[in-house]
């Protein structure tokens, strides 16, 4: 693997199946009444936020902390250029404080990509702007993979050795609404791709980047045409201020073509699953009832997104070799 | 290279001396003589030794090119404002180590080129400085606002003899605005240069809006918001027949919509930067923020579309939109980085790899695009004059077969933001002459 992780790109396949068993193992810690290895113990995390989002520090945090790292949390909301300290000096200073690994949250695309110039450390992008959040596509694909029966079982050394999981070869996920300005769905075109799913795209035109048929995926407008052949539906957050700049009519007009209620619900195959990375804007993008439904997998997507975050600084931090 | 003092040189810093010329290939043709003096050429010719004088000061010039002296319609001197990415002074070395002798200094300083006062100064500025001459560009708008016209007839009245106006890295968006400037300044032969760019369409923008942008997740800056505007603009131009200049052509489209203006036989003139010609959106990937440019780099076919329109005249000339930034404000995010780049001290370099070595310009045509027409779009007398007798002495020695990676540490702007640090490139400015006096002599200032 790569020193940091900036992009889905970054990873393999192999990469990405190894970060997926990895997690499986780890998530047995988790049912444990005392969550905790030392496998990262005298290693330094650093939580760098220039954004808030309490759901993704609190999952990289207690990622670090059961892995038995000095975790810290950075929170520079507000400090870019003309307000206070430049992205420059903050990793100066992080640096100096000797971070083994900086998990960065920033709304500027392509600010961890600067970060890495700048730190020794492994770099972890924890969403940069409309660019992407890789270890949401992971934890994504962690879900999808235990829902459809294709992890490692977890079996002790299992990453190690054991039966290794699978990939997501021949399922289909459909990810719909904020294409053009969602980190995630970048992400998760990339991996879930290089995993073997067909990944369809489903928004309205002015949500979706220009030169989008050069992804790999494909593409529609029609929510209701799409559900029938899907797996995964994958509902994107809307951002009510996109109304403003026309990218739409309305919410309410948003949510009738492009959000998921029961009925929609209703049209997909008996196993599929409804996912949503959060914060939802429940009867908007998706209907409580959706929400709150057995298809649903918001709830785990949480858990899961520690175990796989806990894999991700293990593998990045050396903790392979640290751990035996 | 060698420079040796004459018994009887006359007075240098006047231009009054005597040089001769040895053996130089002028516009890339066989070698002549190129005599010198009382800052006029004198002669053109083999074997000029005697017409020079015996106190000529002598340059063997053997397998340098001799071109006119270099004019650049559009730099960014940012003096007054912002002396810490240029001033006036350095800025005119990094123009005169690029072989040029005139640059039109762009409106956007602090306070804003828009007032006679303002534009007296930056021309008082660069006479003092002396390494080439600055015309300043006034702007059309007051502070470059966008909403009253500046008073274009006082700058043009004052000693600094304004011509070209233009709100550069603004838009006149307004098209009443346009059409009104373009209608005024007829009265003194002035014409409006254009930032062609339509403000709601590339609001926040960040690069150019195609397949990478969509991939790195940037705002994109649509090629049809430039379109938009030269094709408005020229309809406006012919409307009221008026004179417009569009800056910085950076798209396939907007060189088809000029290549139409201009069979109409409507008055519009097209400029293209050297990174235009030669650099693609591809170079953002890595976020770093020397590739932060307005307008932005665009596609392989973009920059092909470019070539060729230079290569057949669609676009007029080559400008370079030197743009200087310090470190800091570049040394960030990529959204939060100024847009820009420098240019002056690469440009010749640049043309020649992008269209010389490519076989679309030949020399002759080099000075046509970066000399004769650029100074005759911007009015400015003394340049641009052809190497003939009787011509002004400002013209560059060039050595084509010299190869160097641009080192931007060697450079005498102020700024050391240029996208092509690292990149090996043909050419070297070996000398550069301001009517008759030399302002960079072995590749160093004189």
């Amino acid at each position: 693997m790569n020193r940091h992780l900036i992009s889905a790109a970054d990873l393999t396949r192999e990469d990405a199946l190894r970060v997926l068993d990895t997690a499986d193992e780890l998530a047995r810690i988790s049912d444990r009444p005392i969550k905790k290895l030392p496998t990262l113990r005298g290693r330094t995390v650093v939580n760098l936020f220039f954004e808030d989002s309490t759901r993704t520090r609190i999952s990289f945090e207690a990622a670090a902390k059961r892995l038995s790292a000095d975790v810290i949390n950075f929170s520079a909301k507000g400090s870019s250029v003309g307000k206070g300290e430049s992205l420059k000096d903050t990793a100066l200073t992080l640096e100096a404080m000797g971070a083994d690994a900086v998990v960065i949250r920033h709304s500027a695309s392509g600010a961890p990509h600067r970060l890495a110039e700048w730190v020794r450390g492994s770099v972890i992008n924890a969403g940069d702007g409309a660019h992407e959040h890789p270890t949401q596509a992971l934890l994504d694909a962690f879900t999808i993979r235990r829902r459809f029966g294709r992890s490692s079982g977890g079996e002790p050394g299992a990453a190690a050795g054991g039966k290794p999981g699978g990939g997501l070869d021949g399922l289909r996920v459909t990810i719909v609404g904020d294409i053009l300005h969602s980190r995630v769905a970048r992400s998760n075109v990339l991996l879930l791709h290089r995993l073997g799913a067909e990944v369809l795209l489903v928004a309205p035109p002015t949500l979706l980047p220009v030169a989008v048929d050069a992804w790999p995926c494909s593409i529609g407008y029609d929510l209701d045409a799409a559900l029938p052949k899907s797996d995964v539906v994958m509902m994107l957050r809307i951002q009510q201020e996109r109304m403003n700049a026309a990218y739409f009519p309305s919410v309410r007009e948003y949510s009738r073509r492009y959000g998921l209620d029961a009925a929609r619900m209703a049209q997909l195959p008996e196993r599929a699953i409804v996912m949503h990375p959060g914060p939802m804007n429940r009867g908007i993008e998706i209907a409580a009832g959706v929400a709150d439904s057995p298809r649903s997998t918001v709830v785990e997507q949480v858990a899961n997104g520690v175990s796989v975050r806990m894999a991700v600084l293990y593998l990045l931090l050396g903790g392979a070799e640290a751990g035996q | 290279m060698s420079a040796a003092n004459g018994s009887a040189g006359g007075d240098p810093v006047a231009g009054r001396g005597s040089w001769l010329i040895r053996g130089a290939r002028p516009l890339g043709a066989g070698p002549a003589d190129i005599a010198i003096r009382d800052g006029l050429v004198t002669a053109i010719g083999p074997g000029l030794a005697a017409e020079a004088g015996a106190g000529a000061q002598v340059i063997d010039a053997g397998g340098l090119i001799a071109l006119p002296g270099l004019v650049d319609l559009h730099t960014h001197l940012r003096e007054p404002g912002r002396e810490d990415a240029e001033t006036v002074e350095t800025g005119t070395m990094a123009a005169a180590l690029g072989g040029f002798t005139a640059v039109h200094a762009m409106a956007n300083t602090d306070p804003v080129a828009d007032t006679a006062g303002v534009v007296e100064q930056i021309w008082r500025l660069g006479r003092q400085a002396g390494y080439c001459d600055v015309q300043p560009v006034g702007a059309v708008t007051t502070g470059l606002g966008g909403k009253q016209l500046a008073e274009l007839g006082a700058m043009a009245s004052s000693p600094a003899r304004v011509r070209v106006f233009s709100d550069d890295g603004r838009c006149v968006s307004d098209a009443v605005l346009m059409r009104r400037a373009l209608e005024y300044v007829k009265a003194f032969d002035g014409v409006i240069a254009q930032h062609a760019q339509e403000p709601r369409l590339t609001d926040g923008a960040q690069m150019n809006e195609g397949e990478v942008s969509g991939r790195l997740g940037l705002a994109g800056w649509p090629a049809v918001a430039e379109e938009a505007v030269i094709a408005r603009d020229s309809l406006l131009a012919a409307h009221v027949g008026s004179v417009l200049h569009i800056c910085h052509v950076s798209t396939a489209g907007s060189v088809e919509i000029i290549r139409w203006a201009k069979s109409k036989g409507w008055q519009v003139t097209a400029e293209v930067t050297p990174h235009h010609l030669l650099l693609t959106d591809e170079l953002v990937a890595g976020y770093d923020p020397v590739y932060k440019v307005n307008p932005p780099l665009r596609t392989a076919a973009d920059a092909a579309a470019l070539r060729q329109a230079l290569a057949d005249g669609t676009i007029d000339c080559v400008a370079t939109d030197h743009a200087p930034h310090p470190l800091e404000d570049k040394e960030t995010e990529w959204a939060a980085a100024a847009f820009g780049m420098t240019g002056l001290e690469t440009a010749l370099r640049v043309v020649q790899e992008a269209m010389v070595e490519t076989g679309l310009l030949d020399w002759a045509g080099v000075a046509d695009r970066m000399s004769a027409r650029p100074a005759a779009i911007g009015r400015l007398a003394g340049h641009g004059q052809p190497l003939a007798a009787g011509s002004a002495a400002s013209l560059v020695l060039y050595d084509p077969a010299a190869r160097a990676v641009v080192d931007p540490a060697t450079h005498a702007s102020r700024s050391r933001n240029t996208p092509f640090a690292g990149m090996a490139l043909p050419g070297r400015v070996v000398a550069t002459f301001l009517r008759g006096r030399p302002t960079v002599l072995d590749g160093k200032l004189a």
